[in-house]
């Protein structure tokens, strides 16, 4: 109860018309960083972070983490569109939105996006107001086994998840663990498979990767096959808007489900963009139906984007409380905090309750504002569509381009977007499932390092993953996860066969 | 035409302006990039971010100063950067003493030599640091549990075969242990584990634990440097970073490691715009803020420049080679 009297102290800053405004400033400044890939939330951050200097703690905290949500919906807006994700969070959320946008669903997509993020967030600081104290402790007992057990859970609600054959889904994955080895690695200190081009010391950028993949594959296989966009057709109309946001309660499992993952990746932390993965993993595997699936379901956009912002919101107060950014986002802003002469540690909440509670009070306040935002956007994006494919072509071209040489500011990077581009079309084309490589880009080094530090600790006994309850415990759930396709094929077997559905992703 | 003319004559007179004054002194004549050798939030970027916010503030520059992080591959990446960069007195390049450790270590298309020294603003302290609830209330008596149980002592770090690593590789051989080494991504990993009582012990900078030692979580045993920590407001219980015993007092013969926040430019640049950073990071540490920085992560304010810098960058790549070398770690 100590904590609903410190946040309404926190509403008590942060409802303030100056920072209302500086809310509304962060959140149009994010869709803006959001919707154009590559520049994405942490650039945009970083870019923005000298403005705040000059400003008061809270201010510039109000200022950055609402230019953080805005980012963070901006992406989802490309994904669905483009098939671009803004965001690598979003990556998830074309796997379904893009296909429903294809159909001409852009605008139930686009608000089913936003109302589902805005409601993970949401989960994601009533969650921090709560338990704060509790989750700073808990998350204190994670170390390196501990993490190399969320990892495996993420993997192993992943797997087995493609229609292809899982060969491929083997080799698109070892592929992802290549991609991601490359560079300078944690644990021996020596710079691997970089064939001593200079370029490839800082490793291959996942979203450089991300945006070739999906941005540049979907345009070469729609110029081969012609526009097939029925957008021209839908309608767009703000009733739609409406429409659809009545039907989302339908959804109350997976949005229930989804904010849970998203929570508990955020608080571990896995971050949001493996929150996002999981969450779109389980979905499918405990949906009623599983066909469809790949093709335009709604539940496919509602639980990547529900983890997505439950996760990016929960990650927030691993970073205050213990000083361990939980999203690349996350670090930036902590640095920010040592500019602004704060420490982050244990003894801010008790140090300084104004900004601490002020932030949480302000991450209510500025999630309901990037909702109204977005969804207000909702009519004019989805409209995009409607823009013949002649010009919208070219613009999603140079909009990959430049978005992958924002990443690193490398002309290298534009050599890579484009082979990656060509390798996104040659999976297409030979129905090799992408996603398990971008999922192993993402988590594959942090799931090696954490690995190799645990076999440090042992001495190289592996009996330390199940040394304690807590990692034994998220072990035997990710071994669980694993091994259900084989356990639902050998039920499967038994019965007269069914189709399954098949993953384009 | 006339007016044509006329704006010619203003152009030559302007240009030839120009340059009698870049005869007597260097000045940026277009936007200056900061190259911070590490990811945004990291100590290094703190330092450029500091200096940028400073530079700014008090309008020590007729140029703006863009930020750019190029911190791959260990910081690596900044330096190849600045490397192509020969010759663009415009960028100026921010580290650690990694831009003379790490080229002996990972073989890179970059020598030490390939950027231009300008100056060390700052040194920063390690510590040997226990958890909170750790038996050992001294250094001692680490270093006794250490010997009595050879490679059963963890010891966590940022990174691998860098500072933190080679630190503990010369305590092992000051102290005459073996303990096991654990490398984290980052400073704050380390200080994390360290208070979740994952790790025995680490060797962090004073603001990457500093955190956590107000809340109770950790607690320092001892500073690697020859004379005690400045003396600043009391951190926990009345007690301050005055209050540390060095290392040597505790028993254990290491005083010299630390860690310098360093500037440096791309190679074939001209002398004077060496002076002019020179003179430039001078009066950068003579405003109030600076003095906020230092004081807030508690290093020492050194400032090292020409001659100076020449000589400590010298002797702290032999100590650093030594150890490099006899762990096998050498590449070249």
């Amino acid at each position: 109860m100590e904590n609903i009297a410190s946040l309404m102290h926190g509403f008590g800053v942060a409802l303030t018309m100056h920072h209302v405004l500086l809310m509304m400033l962060g959140v149009l400044l994010g869709i803006l960083v959001g919707v154009l890939p590559g520049l994405g939330a942490p650039n945009g951050v970083t870019l923005l972070m000298p403005l705040t200097f000059s400003m008061d703690p809270i201010s510039a905290i109000i200022l950055l983490t609402s230019m953080y949500w805005g980012a963070l919906f901006g992406g989802s807006t490309t994904s669905i569109l483009f098939n671009i994700p803004g965001e690598p969070s979003s990556v998830a959320t074309t796997f379904d939105g893009h296909p429903m946008a294809k159909q001409g669903r852009a605008t139930e997509a686009l608000t089913y996006a936003f109302l589902s993020a805005g409601f993970g967030a949401l989960v994601g600081v009533v969650l921090i107001t709560v338990l704060s104290s509790w989750v700073a402790k808990f998350a204190l007992r994670f170390s390196s086994p501990e993490f190399f057990a969320v990892y495996f859970l993420a993997f192993a609600s992943f797997i087995g998840l493609g229609g292809s054959s899982p060969f491929k889904t083997v080799i698109s994955i070892m592929l992802g663990f290549a991609f991601t080895a490359v560079g300078m690695d944690t644990v021996s200190g020596s710079l691997r498979l970089t064939y001593g081009i200079d370029e490839l010391i800082r490793g291959i950028s996942f979203l450089v990767a991300v945006i070739g993949l999906f941005g540049i594959g979907e345009l070469l296989l729609t110029m081969e096959e012609g526009l097939r966009f029925d957008g021209v057709k839908a309608r767009v109309s703000p009733r739609k808007v409406f429409a659809t946001l009545l039907t989302l309660p339908r959804y109350w499992l997976t949005l229930l489900r989804s904010a849970a993952i998203g929570c508990w990746m955020g608080i571990t932390p896995g971050g949001p963009t493996a929150a996002s993965f999981m969450s779109y993993g389980l979905a499918k595997r405990f949906a009623r139906r599983r066909d469809g699936f790949g093709k335009g379901r709604e539940e496919g956009v509602i639980a990547p984007e529900t983890a997505d912002h439950a996760a990016g919101s929960s990650a927030i107060l691993p970073m205050l409380a213990l000083g361990i950014p939980g999203s690349a986002t996350a670090a930036v802003m902590m640095g920010g905090l040592m500019i602004w002469g704060l420490t982050p540690g244990p003894m801010l909440f008790i140090e300084q309750k104004d900004f601490v509670w002020g932030l949480i009070a302000s991450m209510y306040l500025g999630n309901v504002v990037a909702v109204v935002l977005v969804l207000a956007t909702v009519p004019l994006f989805a409209a995009i569509l409607r823009v013949p494919f002649a010009i919208i072509g070219p613009v999603i071209l140079v909009i990959c381009v430049s978005g992958a040489y924002t990443v690193a500011g490398a002309s290298f990077d534009l050599w890579l977007v484009l082979i990656f581009g060509v390798v996104g079309y040659v999976f297409k084309k030979l129905d090799y499932p992408i996603a398990p490589m971008v999922l192993a880009m993402v988590l594959g080094d942090k799931a090696e390092d954490a690995f190799r530090q645990s076999a440090i600790m042992s001495g190289g006994d592996l009996s330390i993953f199940w040394s304690n309850g807590l990692v034994a415990t998220i072990m035997a759930l990710g071994v669980l996860l694993l091994v259900w396709p084989l356990l639902s094929l050998i039920v499967q077997r038994l019965r007269p066969s069914r189709d399954v559905g098949a993953t384009t992703a | 035409m006339m007016m044509k003319k006329a704006l010619m004559a203003a152009t030559a007179l302007v240009a030839a302006l120009g340059i009698s004054a870049a005869e007597a002194a260097w000045k940026p004549s277009k936007p200056v990039e900061f190259v911070v050798t590490s990811g945004p939030g990291g100590g290094t970027d703190q330092f450029a971010r500091t200096v940028q916010a400073i530079i700014t503030k008090h309008n020590l520059l007729d140029q703006p100063v863009v930020v750019v992080n190029k911190g791959g591959g260990s910081g690596a990446e900044g330096f190849v950067y600045g490397k192509t960069a020969a010759g663009e007195p415009h960028k100026v390049i921010f580290a650690t003493n990694n831009e003379w450790l790490l080229p002996l270590v990972a073989k890179l298309a970059f020598k030490p030599d390939d950027l231009t020294p300008v100056a060390a603003m700052a040194v920063d302290e390690f510590l040997l640091w226990v958890p909170g609830d750790s038996p050992h209330q001294d250094a001692k008596s680490f270093i006794e549990a250490a010997k009595a149980a050879p490679g059963k002592m963890k010891i966590g770090g940022s990174q691998s075969k860098d500072t933190d690593h080679i630190l503990v590789k010369q305590i092992e051989k000051a102290a005459g242990i073996k303990v096991t080494y654990v490398p984290f991504k980052s400073g704050g990993e380390a200080a994390t584990q360290l208070a979740g009582g994952h790790v025995d012990a680490n060797t962090n900078n004073p603001a990457e634990n500093l955190g956590q030692w107000k809340a109770g979580g950790v607690r320092p045993l001892c500073v690697f440097a020859p004379d005690r920590m400045a003396k600043g407001e009391p951190v926990v219980d009345g007690k301050g970073w005055a209050d540390i015993p060095t290392c040597k007092e505790a028993g254990v013969p290491l005083e010299h490691y630390q860690m310098p926040r360093t500037v440096f430019l791309p190679g074939d640049v001209p002398q004077e715009a060496v002076a002019f950073y020179v003179d430039l990071l001078k009066q950068v540490r003579e405003k109030p803020e600076w003095q906020e920085y230092i004081t807030r992560t508690s290093q020492s304010n050194r400032f090292f420049a020409g001659e100076d810098f020449q000589t400590f960058i010298r002797n702290n790549e032999d100590e650093g080679r030594a150890v490099i070398a006899a762990e096998g770690w050498l590449v070249n």
